[in-house]
């Protein structure tokens, strides 16, 4: 106490020179201001670094997977022979069963043979080989479909488009370039002259392509057929299993430990292990999910159900705390007038406080599925990695049939040889934002509607 | 009947007892509803619970526990049984709002306990696996073996320490990126940022926590992994592939960036302001302030949510297994190609798996490493950040 009244000599004045004014800096000032404006400055780097780093992810991202969404495709006159697909000669499609894919290959051949010849394109090197991988090999299998559908067919001429290779496909996206045509096994330069000659003619257009959202994923030589539909339909069912499974759960859970759970060691123990759980890695819930729900309750494997039921245990914990945040959130006067008017704590608590805080819930729960909905690695241990290319069928027997999901698909395509599939890995990401976006919106929309400040 | 029909009928069962509670509790009432002692739909809560919930239960386990096929159809009756006797119980004496919220409340403590039996089953089946896999393998070889190279055809070397050093190695990089970008960014946006550039700023950053891990794996592996590579690996001569430690430690401190920010950002704001005020009304400047007074006062919170990123870390799984390449290894090379152990993991059980053979088992015990490593770092995290949350409470 003396000590702060006692006037002390300061310990530095003798040797500090006068200083004159406050606005001229000395150099110690000079040296803190800096030191300051560094300082700051870091914090700007920080925060720029961060930020270009989410910008450089979406625009890599973007610039891969965009052409994804676009094809090249053909319009060439295809001569659909009778000797070929109808040896038999009676128009019965039982029969025209029996020339497989490769039959019709050998008509689109002869079909872009004449049109060279006919358009006078005049190409050194051009080889058979340049011409029968000039289509993608769906091509033929949607030209076999078409006439098997509408046996009239055989016999006439018909023009449609016909999806051509992911080689031919990549010169018109800049995956495939001249130069990188001459090096590459599965193309060649004489058909990359082609195709140029084609697209000058106009009987080549690239054109937004649904499939790629609809079809079904497809083996490893034909990226350019390559779609999404199994895989969103299997997301699509999990996010399905997980909201009807994790929502009452969660809120049944929340509600109990927030209003009616007695202060003892069970409850701590319930507490203990919610916030753990959200830490544990989700390849562990991968693991639980194999040994328990396929090795030990007997479930199949790749099935949306086991998927639907790791991603429930997954996301429960996240449900659980914004769903108890949401309801701590309602203001003890309702609860208060509705005790004080006779209800019972259970009527209270769900004809009163639940509907006021489920705006809140609702935004939790949609982040917890949009979290569920990007989950790739438990995934991967039960087996959703398998190729499938039937859909699964409609719910309740679907959720026992294999199907993928959007990020596994994701990972599936990033593991084949073919680079062409990189496009496509891109791609299926942009749909998965895209997903991920919307979702994000409405919980945004949701909490700005029926935000309340009590 | 198939166990999908019999529970549409149960079902179905439910809502038919509903009404005959219902108008059953109205009709022993004479039409006058004060007489009864809970309100009507109480009475029908109750008949609809108690034929639902006992034949539910039934199928369920029926399911679980591969029970022979007769024990289905006994659900029907059962839900019938539960029916028929409650239906005789209610009365307008009958305390029907009690017993059904006797139910409900079971049932919400039932939905509280799945968190202890998700734990539970972790650690069970994590343990059984192991175990299984100690009885066919040394536990000394797996813990500390420097080899790792398993061959189904047996005589396959299984040990642990290349895919440790993977990981730590993998952490401390991604670590290294995300705690300074972090932790700056969180003090730039508590304390110099104006509430617009802060509005703007803190949604984009928690982007990044948004997006799914995939969409990081994937970026490693097509975009950073070869620019890395064209850029500082080979012109050093350090290494030729894409795939490397730092590829998948940078692009996983990215992912951590959010995460170190959000929560030092928490434990910044939650240093007193009094401490501030002090320290600015002695003359220190800004800068100073931060790094003297508040640092030092939220450090041990800090160091909390940085082990909390480090156990993150460790357990993430689908940036290294597309990222970090699949080669065990033990160097201190950061452009070569190493592996995790979530990669191993991941590795093991895809696939076709013998769960007879110490190759696929092996999963198991490193998925018990994982957890007790994560599970112990998040323990010694939260008791670290509860400890400086009462300091300033």
């Amino acid at each position: 106490m003396t000590d702060a009244t006692t006037p002390r000599p300061h310990p530095a004045s003798p040797a500090a020179p006068v200083r004159r004014s406050l606005l001229i800096e000395d150099a110690r000032t000079k040296r803190r201001n800096a030191a300051e404006r560094r300082f700051r400055a870091y914090g700007v780097v920080a925060i720029g670094l961060a930020i270009a780093a989410l910008v450089f992810l979406l625009f890599t991202i973007f610039r891969d997977g965009s052409s994804a969404f676009f094809q090249t495709y053909a319009r060439i006159p295809v001569a659909i022979e009778a000797q070929v697909v109808d040896p038999a000669g009676n128009r019965d499609p039982a029969e025209m069963q029996k020339v497989l894919t490769m039959g019709y290959g050998k008509l689109l051949d002869n079909a872009l043979a004449a049109y060279v010849e006919e358009n006078g394109i005049q190409i050194e090197g051009l080889s058979e080989r340049d011409l029968s991988t000039f289509f993608s090999a769906q091509g033929r299998a949607d030209l076999r479909n078409a006439v098997l559908a509408d046996p009239a067919l055989v016999g006439t001429v018909i023009e449609a488009p016909v999806m051509t290779s992911s080689r031919v496909d990549g010169m018109f996206k800049g995956r495939v370039s001249r130069d990188s045509a001459a090096r590459d096994a599965k193309t060649s330069v004489a058909q990359y002259e082609l195709a140029m000659a084609m697209e000058k003619q106009g009987d080549l257009q690239t054109r937004f392509n649904w499939d790629f959202v609809t079809s079904t994923d497809s083996s490893d030589n034909r990226p350019e057929a390559a779609g999404l539909g199994v895989a969103i339909l299997g997301s699509l069912y999990m996010m399905l299993i997980v909201l009807v499974l994790s929502l009452p759960i969660g809120v049944a859970a929340s509600i109990y430990l927030e209003e009616f759970a007695p202060k003892n060691r069970l409850t701590d123990a319930i507490e203990v292990n919610i916030s753990n759980l959200a830490a544990v890695p989700s390849i562990v819930f991968g693991i639980l999910g194999l040994a328990v729900f396929v090795n030990f309750v007997g479930l199949p494997r790749s099935a949306p159900i086991v998927g639907g039921l790791v991603l429930t245990l997954l996301t429960l914990p996240t449900i659980i705390i914004s769903t108890r945040a949401a309801l701590k959130a309602v203001p003890p006067s309702i609860r208060d007038a509705a005790l004080g008017v006779g209800a019972s704590r259970m009527q209270t608590m769900f004809h009163h406080v639940l509907p006021l805080a489920m705006p809140g819930i609702l935004t939790g729960t949609i982040l917890g599925l949009a979290h569920a909905l990007g989950e790739t690695a438990p995934l991967l241990l039960i087996g959703m990695v398998a190729f499938v290319t039937t859909y699964p069928s409609a719910p309740p027997e679907g959720f026992l049939d294999p199907a993928s999901a959007l990020p596994v698909q994701v990972y599936n395509w990033t593991q084949r040889a073919d680079p062409a599939f990189f496009e496509r890995a891109s791609g299926a990401i942009i749909v998965l934002l895209a997903f991920l976006l919307a979702m994000n919106l409405l919980a945004i929309y949701l909490r700005r509607k029926f935000e309340r400040r009590w | 009947m198939s166990p999908f029909w019999i529970m549409i009928a149960t079902l179905a069962l439910a809502v038919l007892g509903y009404l005959l509670g219902r108008s059953r509790s109205i009709r022993l009432a004479g039409g006058d509803t004060r007489a009864l002692h809970s309100r009507p739909g109480y009475h029908g809560w109750n008949v609809a619970l108690f034929t639902a919930l006992p034949a539910l239960l039934l199928l369920a386990g029926a399911r679980l526990f591969h029970a022979p096929g007769w024990v289905a159809p006994a659900a029907l009756v059962l839900a019938l049984a539960g029916l028929g006797l409650s239906l005789s119980r209610t009365t307008p004496q009958f305390r029907a709002r009690n017993s059904v919220e006797r139910v409900i409340r079971g049932v919400l403590v039932v939905c509280a306990l799945i968190a202890i039996a998700t734990t539970l089953a972790i650690v069970l089946s994590l343990v059984f696996e192991s175990a299984r896999f100690f009885q066919m393998y040394p536990w000394q070889d797996f813990f500390f073996g420097t080899e790792w190279t398993p061959s189904f055809g047996g005589g396959s070397k299984l040990g642990m320490l290349p895919l440790l050093w993977g990981t730590l190695y993998i952490s401390l990089i991604a670590l290294l990126v995300a705690v300074p970008i972090g932790l700056y960014a969180a003090i730039y946006m508590s304390d110099y940022a104006s509430p617009r550039v802060r509005s703007v700023v803190k949604p984009a950053i928690e982007v990044l926590a948004g997006i799914p891990t995939i969409v990081y794996g994937l970026f490693a592996l097509v975009t950073v992994g070869p620019l890395l590579r064209d850029w500082i690996a080979q012109p050093l001569g350090l290494g030729s592939g894409g795939s490397s430690v730092m590829t998948a430690g940078v692009v996983m401190g990215m992912m951590l960036i959010p995460f170190v920010s959000s929560l030092s950002d928490d434990i910044i704001n939650a240093v007193p302001q009094s401490l501030r005020d002090g320290s600015l009304a002695m003359g220190s400047t800004h800068s100073e302030t931060i790094r003297q007074v508040v640092l030092p006062a939220a450090l041990p919170g800090i160091v909390g949510a940085i082990l909390l990123a480090a156990s993150r870390a460790i357990g993430e799984t689908m940036i290294v297994v597309l990222g970090a390449g699949a080669m065990a290894k033990i160097s201190p090379n950061p452009f070569e190609a190493m592996t995790t152990i979530t990669v191993k993991i991941v590795g093991q059980l895809t696939g076709d798996n013998d769960f007879a053979s110490p190759e696929t088992l092996v999963a198991f015990a490193l998925g018990l490493t994982l957890f007790v490593m994560t599970l112990g770092l998040n323990i010694l995290a939260l008791y670290i950040v509860r400890k400086y949350r009462e300091q300033y409470e």
